[in-house]
């Protein structure tokens, strides 16, 4: 499917390596009471699998119509291999990055996201038989049609998916004018604005995303098999599932849910041997279909009834990033204050460890930051809960930076004020509780406010260890509806609401402490 | 009352005490006078242990304090002892800013006494009253003059009952008659019997209110005695050249 070759963009490099500090971290082996082990499970019925369930149309994805349920044929696919294990299938959204190092990690049995069964891949995880068989089509706008074979292509401008099967393709055949997107959206949008004149995909994301102004031309070229991943030490589990597929296989499950969605094809009919047509219509296509023509449009109804549906959802990101942002500040003043004091007063052990923290810490970026408190911790028998890792990271990343604020702020509250306190016996504790803080604290404040208002901002990189916060939703709404704009002013304006609180509450503290602050020394 | 033995104290390799030894009976009010840089501010700041001589005793109200180059838990200790005798004045006044003067006042008998807010309270006011601030005793030290600030933080030392009070050049930064509103507190503490010990450029003051002169040069004292003999026929050539350009 889209970015099916796992390790794409930088991001993914980054992931590589989370994933193989993951791999050392060995996942105790268990007794088993069953003959296979399930990571992640709560009970003994849980059975949790992983997929990315943003804009992942037709694979696992909101309901636009529903919005807060999942849907999607592998979410089908999964509900019907649960019950046969009988257990309760629970869908857990990661990130397409955090898909296979959250598997590494133990948080959940097993992915399924569209992931082809390549060698690569296979290095990685256990994949499971194939659940799916496609191919790539070719997709153009109304009227260009003779682009219909890779050899049409020649000399045309060709948008496809970065390192998939796809654009594997196109460079054996010498196409000059590939585009590599990462997002299958921005490649569709290229498409119709004439910026690429032809695409070639996975079929199923072709069916789903095209337009009505654009046409599947030419034969299904190549052959793309999905299959689910699993940890590499847990065949059981893999087994398990085998059979269990195997017997929707067998029983017509699979064909009755692939024919739903619309997506029953030759090489399903070749590879299962089930060649029966069935009469049933593919519902969950129509419904699709009908909702998206219903909601993506742009008459003033479809556009306020898709506004208001999204309102409980973005506030829903909103409560998440407006938690983690304030834990982190907490988290952060806290530290900052430890590691200023530290460095200003401290032993010089202590100033050399405090600043060689603040120097790191500084000096690397958050998002690796984020991804190694989350991932690599485990590696040392630290596993925190997403929320407290995203808390953490930003908290303890923020400090350094409040740190720094701090110690400029203790540095110009003048020498004669501690004078002043020890000579009136105070101990150097009340002096600074007393006199030296509250003074520093106040030219700090507006540097406070504009570092709080990054932070809030900053909080989208913790969606990268599965929390849903604002900017994911923003992702996720936009994708599935094509539309950036109006979504992103809403979401803009659940950012700018959370920050204008800070700023209001910094202004009024600023005017307090700031009330005749003057002189005293010269 | 107060006893200081063989002050020292070097700022690497510069020589700022050279053994400073000084007696000081109850009541009296002293003078340190000398050219800048003689030491005579860091002797005051030493006798409080805001500065740590790097050898020397000091003794006040039988708490003794022995110092020398290594400063230990205990030395803060004994330090803190000896600071609750001591009242210290600056040249720049070193009101905390962020507390109107009464909260400047009440702070270290609330804090470190654990003075109840009433009393401290009582204390504070009465205080400002004598030092003629009682109109001004809700506003912050921005609102105030110099000679307001100065005379605030008198009152804020002597909310501490010291024994002893230290001001270090208390007026330098005042205009002559901001100066005298100033002065004329410290001469009304001295008829209460109060021991002040004062770093002053002000001759005028350490001739007419001083019962004892100290002249110090290169971090010795040079001569010491009655102001009225020491302005007039000052014995050493040294006082006799520094007195020569003030007058």
């Amino acid at each position: 499917m889209q970015k099916y070759t796992l390790w794409g963009s930088v991001k993914k490099r980054v992931c590589l390596f989370v994933l193989l500090v993951g791999c050392l971290c060995v996942l105790v082996p268990n007794a088993m009471a069953e003959s296979y082990s399930v990571p992640g499970a709560q009970n003994e019925q849980d059975l949790p699998w992983a997929s990315d369930g943003e804009a992942n149309v037709p694979y696992v994805f909101h309901d636009p119509a529903h919005e807060g349920r999942i849907t999607g044929f592998e979410y089908d696919l999964m509900g019907a291999i649960s019950a046969l294990l009988h257990r309760h299938g629970r869908f857990v959204q990661n990130g397409w990055d955090g898909l296979i190092p959250g598997l590494s990690r133990g948080l959940y049995a097993m992915v399924i996201d569209g992931i082809e069964i390549t060698p690569e891949h296979a290095e990685a995880v256990l994949f499971s038989r194939p659940y799916y068989v496609t191919s790539n089509r070719i997709l153009v706008m109304k009227g260009h049609e003779t682009l219909n074979t890779l050899a049409a292509l020649h000399h045309h401008s060709v948008g496809t998916i970065k390192n998939t099967a796809a654009e594997h393709l196109l460079l054996q055949h010498g196409i000059e004018g590939i585009r590599s997107y990462e997002e299958e959206t921005d490649l569709f949008t290229d498409l119709r604005n004439g910026r690429v004149d032809a695409v070639l995909i996975d079929e199923p994301i072709a069916q789903y995303y095209r337009s009505d102004d654009m046409e599947l031309v030419g034969d299904p070229i190549g052959r793309i098999t999905y299959g689910i991943a699993f940890p590499k030490d847990n065949p059981a589990l893999r087994d398990a599932v085998n059979t269990a597929l195997e017997n929707i296989i067998h029983d017509g499950t699979l064909h009755r849910i692939l024919a739903r969605w619309n997506l029953w094809t030759p090489q399903m009919a070749v590879y299962t041997g089930d060649y029966v047509t069935l009469k049933s219509k593919p519902t969950a296509w129509d419904e699709y279909r009908s909702t998206m023509a219903r909601m993506s449009g742009s008459g003033a109804s479809a556009l306020w009834h898709r506004y208001l549906a999204f309102v409980p959802l973005i506030a829903e990101g909103a409560v998440m990033t407006l938690a983690v942002s304030a834990l982190a500040m907490v988290l952060a003043v806290a530290i900052g204050l430890i590691l200023a004091l530290g460095r200003h007063y401290g032993s010089a052990p202590l100033r050399w460890i405090f600043g060689a923290y603040v120097e790191i810490v500084r000096g690397t970026p958050l998002l690796i930051q984020v991804l190694f408190i989350f991932y690599g911790l485990p590696v040392f028998g630290i596993r925190l809960s997403p929320f407290i890792a995203g808390v953490m990271a930003l908290g303890l990343n923020y400090a350094a930076y409040e740190a720094e604020n701090y110690r400029a702020g203790l540095l110009s509250v003048p020498r004669g004020q501690m004078e002043a306190a020890i000579a009136l016996n105070m101990t150097h504790f009340q002096a600074l509780r007393l006199v030296i803080v509250p003074q520093a604290f106040r030219t700090v404040v507006p540097v406070m406010t504009n570092d709080f208002i990054a932070l809030i901002k900053d909080s989208s990189l913790v969606s990268v260890i599965t929390l849903t916060e604002l900017s994911q939703t923003y992702i996720r709404l936009s994708s599935t509806y094509y539309d950036y704009v109006g979504t992103g002013l809403m979401v803009g304006s659940a950012y700018l609401l959370i920050g204008l609180p800070f700023v209001r509450l910094a202004r009024m503290a600023e005017k307090r402490l700031g009330r005749a602050i003057g002189q005293g020394h010269h | 009352m107060l006893q200081a033995t063989d002050i020292a104290k070097s700022f690497g390799d510069h020589e700022v005490l050279r053994g400073i030894s000084l007696d000081v009976e109850r009541g009296e009010l002293i003078s340190l006078i000398g050219p800048s840089g003689c030491g005579k501010s860091t002797f005051l700041r030493c006798l409080n242990f805001l500065e740590h001589p790097d050898a020397g005793r000091v003794c006040i109200e039988g708490v003794t304090l022995e110092s020398n180059k290594h400063w230990h838990r205990k030395d803060e200790a004994q330090a803190h002892r000896l600071r609750a005798h001591v009242g210290m004045v600056f040249q720049s006044f070193n009101l905390f800013p962020h507390r109107n003067v009464l909260d400047n006042v009440m702070m270290a008998p609330l804090q470190v006494k654990k003075m109840e807010y009433e009393k401290a309270r009582a204390i504070a006011s009465e205080l400002l009253e004598k030092v003629g601030l009682a109109t001004v005793k809700n506003r912050y030290p921005d609102r105030l003059s110099g000679g307001q600030k100065q005379r605030a933080a008198i009152a804020r030392a002597l909310a501490m009952k010291p024994s002893v009070m230290l001001y270090d050049e208390p007026t330098s930064a005042l205009d002559p008659e901001l100066s005298e509103e100033v002065l004329s507190v410290m001469r009304a503490l001295d008829e209460e019997g109060m021991t002040q010990i004062v770093v002053t450029h002000d001759m005028r003051f350490a001739r007419a209110a001083s019962d004892r002169v100290l002249y110090l040069e290169e971090g010795q004292i040079v001569e010491s005695g009655d102001p009225d003999v020491m302005f007039v026929h000052p014995r050493e050539a040294r006082t006799r050249r520094f007195l020569r350009t003030l007058l």
